[in-house]
């Protein structure tokens, strides 16, 4: 599903993020906003993603939190189970893992071990990714944990179309979901995409057309991608790229097309590779495709150590376009 | 204790046929796994029965109560009903969860029991969200949530007191303090004197009771229902008591001391509740009998019912794991 644009004038990821909220709490009162620093007096938040909501719709449905993520968490699945649909922030991804119980132990199982009884529609909104020097406490993408969670959806947009239209499915959806935003992509423009516009969960979207090898990445890396086609291009290689939107559930159907077209596969992220996206989609597509695939399939991430402080290590860190279409060409010519 | 929360006859009265429950079920609850008829891992609660029978008593079936893995006397009190509450603990079809929950994560939000869980301290977080949600429809329900002393040493009681504080959330942070977390005493783990007096960091009242004792329990109950609807807020409740077994049934109970728990069996609050309203002539010897009769009748016919029920079928492996319609 592509955007119509109904505005011509461009907005960035963050800005398409707001509006989403607005949108949202607009069409729906059950609709809440809570995190640190969220409201307006508190600049909604650090970025600004949040702001203009509590001046708007009020500090009862937009709340500043304590910097406590279990009790953010924990209210968000309370007013969740008795109707409301909160969207929470925690502010960094890294922070997380302060709230890993809320999450992983109530958030995801209850509609399970109640046996349908609960549910828990909340959206998680946190930021990452590398580039502003933050070393290895701010900047971690850590989805794969989340999309091992049972019970977890887990969204990561790569352009303002996208971010809104998430948004906007995430907050609908009846089960939680994780929506990564990644940080240097912030400020980049695209397409303003008209109110309502709802990108369905687990729909990828075939990001450029092409026939050597598949490229299945997401968030800020499908930048990154599409900035690797051209050197591809150039080196006589056609390039198929899907931006995954959805992490978990990932959209087979998409990817199995797109592969059994090509016949190769790379998969980029930021996340460390090890044990990361690539190798759930990698395990899954030579099992489909064993002894149809032109080559193996590759995984391109971020190597098995922290992000860096230092800035030529931390250049070196996550995918860049050059790695990519490096990697790529290589594995349509060696085998 | 003040007067003015003072339980009257009838609801002491009430009070006990809760606490007369709550105590059949759980030597049922040991019986039936002792022969070997089930197999759960199983948090008795004997000992601690006055306190939610009295917590329960001061609230209306409208109230929310979030609970943890030994909270069946807490279910019981809130109103769940014994057949869907052994069949859930039996992990069967009929149970409230279907059989997925298990004794350590039931839920009935029929009678506005919300979660159960198996995660020490967490059960106040999820709580302040369901306050919350109450204090934005404006609709005057208050919500429980139970834990025990050892809770209040994780950094989730601390976030979700400061946060109930701040926001002036409706909800009862109710602490029945058995003096042992786990296997571990109280004086081993807790750098406070009390559990109450941790309210005082959060602004918030913490009070200490005698969570044996029906009057004084009652009143701490009602002042802090009565506070919170009247929208000022949270209250801690520290509701002293002991736990009789070990931390799981079936634990050495090593740990304990023998000569306190010894003093706290010759204490049994159940049967000083019994005679002490016989004494007071709220209810007669005949009466009690036939109430705790028709308490056996009724736990025999739902342990046989939940006996006789099937297990899930194995689509319910995968079922209720998104919204039905959504497996990935």
């Amino acid at each position: 599903m592509n955007a119509t644009a109904t505005n011509a004038k461009p907005v960035t990821i963050l800005q398409a993020i707001n509006s989403a909220l607005a949108d949202a709490m607009a069409e729906d009162e059950t609709v809440l906003v809570l995190g640190e620093d969220v409201a307006d007096p508190e600049e909604g938040g650090v970025v600004g993603v949040t702001k203009g909501l509590s001046t708007r719709f009020g500090d009862h449905r937009v709340r500043s939190t304590p910097i406590s993520e279990q009790a953010i968490i924990g209210a968000a699945i309370g007013a969740s189970l008795v109707g409301f649909r909160p969207v929470a922030e925690i502010m960094l991804m890294n922070f997380t893992t302060v709230a890993m119980d809320m999450i992983v132990n109530h958030a995801a199982k209850l509609r399970f071990m109640s046996g349908g009884q609960t549910h828990v529609p909340i959206v998680i909104r946190t930021m990452t990714g590398t580039g502003f020097a933050s070393g290895g406490q701010h900047c971690d993408y850590l989805e794969a944990w989340f999309a091992h969670t049972a019970g977890m959806k887990v969204v990561a947009p790569s352009n303002p179309a996208d971010a809104y239209g998430l948004m906007r499915a995430a907050i609908l959806d009846p089960d939680p979901v994780l929506y990564i935003e990644n940080l240097p992509s912030y400020w980049t423009p695209g397409e303003a995409p008209p109110t309502g516009f709802v990108v369905p969960l687990g729909k990828a979207r075939v990001a450029k057309e092409g026939t050597d090898i598949t490229i299945v990445s997401y968030s800020r890396v499908l930048t990154e991608v599409l900035g690797a086609v051209e050197a591809m291009e150039a080196a006589g290689v056609s390039a198929e790229v899907i931006d995954l939107r959805t992490i978990s559930p990932w959209d087979k159907e998409t990817v199995f097309a797109s592969v059994a077209k090509t016949g190769r596969c790379l998969i980029a992220h930021e996340a460390v590779t090890q044990f990361g996206v690539g190798a759930e989609i990698a395990a899954t597509l030579q099992a489909e495709f064993f002894g149809q695939l032109k080559a193996p399939v590759g995984r391109l991430g971020a190597p098995y150590a922290p992000v860096p402080f230092s800035k030529p290590l931390e250049a070196a860190y996550a995918p860049t376009a050059a790695r990519i279409a490096e990697v790529a060409i290589a594995l349509t010519k060696d085998h | 204790m003040t007067s003015t929360y003072a339980p009257d006859r009838t609801t002491l009265f009430g009070i006990y046929k809760r606490v007369a429950l709550l105590k059949a079920n759980d030597e049922r609850s040991r019986k039936v796994i002792m022969t070997g008829r089930l197999v759960m891992p199983y948090y008795s609660y004997r000992g601690q029965e006055v306190i939610p029978a009295a917590m329960a008593t001061a609230l209306t079936d409208d109230d929310y109560w979030v609970t943890i893995y030994r909270g069946i006397h807490d279910m019981l009190a809130k109103g769940m009903p014994l057949n869907d509450l052994w069949a859930e603990i039996a992990g069967r079809v009929d149970g409230t969860c279907k059989g997925k929950g298990g004794p350590m994560h039931l839920t009935y939000p029929e009678k506005g029991i919300m979660v159960t869980t198996g995660i020490v301290g967490s059960s106040m977080p999820i709580a302040n969200g369901i306050a919350w949600g109450s204090q934005l429809k404006g609709n005057n329900r208050v919500t429980v949530a139970t834990f025990g002393d050892g809770a209040t040493n994780i950094g989730a009681f601390h976030e979700s007191l400061n946060l109930a504080s701040v926001w002036k959330l409706p909800v009862i942070f109710l602490c029945q303090n058995n003096l042992y977390s786990e296997h571990t005493t109280y004086e081993k783990a807790t750098a406070a004197k009390r559990v109450a007096d941790r309210a005082a960091a959060y602004n918030m009242p913490g009070v200490r009771v005698n969570g044996n004792d029906p009057v004084e329990m009652y009143a701490a109950a009602r002042e802090a229902v009565d506070r919170a609807r009247a929208g000022d807020g949270p209250t801690l409740i520290e509701a002293m008591t002991f736990r009789f077994y070990g931390h799981v049934f079936g634990d050495a109970d090593a740990y304990m001391d023998k000569g306190q728990k010894q003093a706290a069996m010759d204490a049994d609050p159940v049967p000083l509740f019994r005679a002490r309203l016989i004494a007071e002539g709220i209810a007669t010897e005949a009466e009690l009998v036939a109430i705790e009769a028709e308490i056996e009748t009724r736990i025999d016919t739902a342990v046989e019912f939940a006996l006789a029920s099937a297990f899930p079928d194995l689509g319910e492996l995968t079922r209720d794991v998104y919204a039905e319609g959504e497996v990935a």
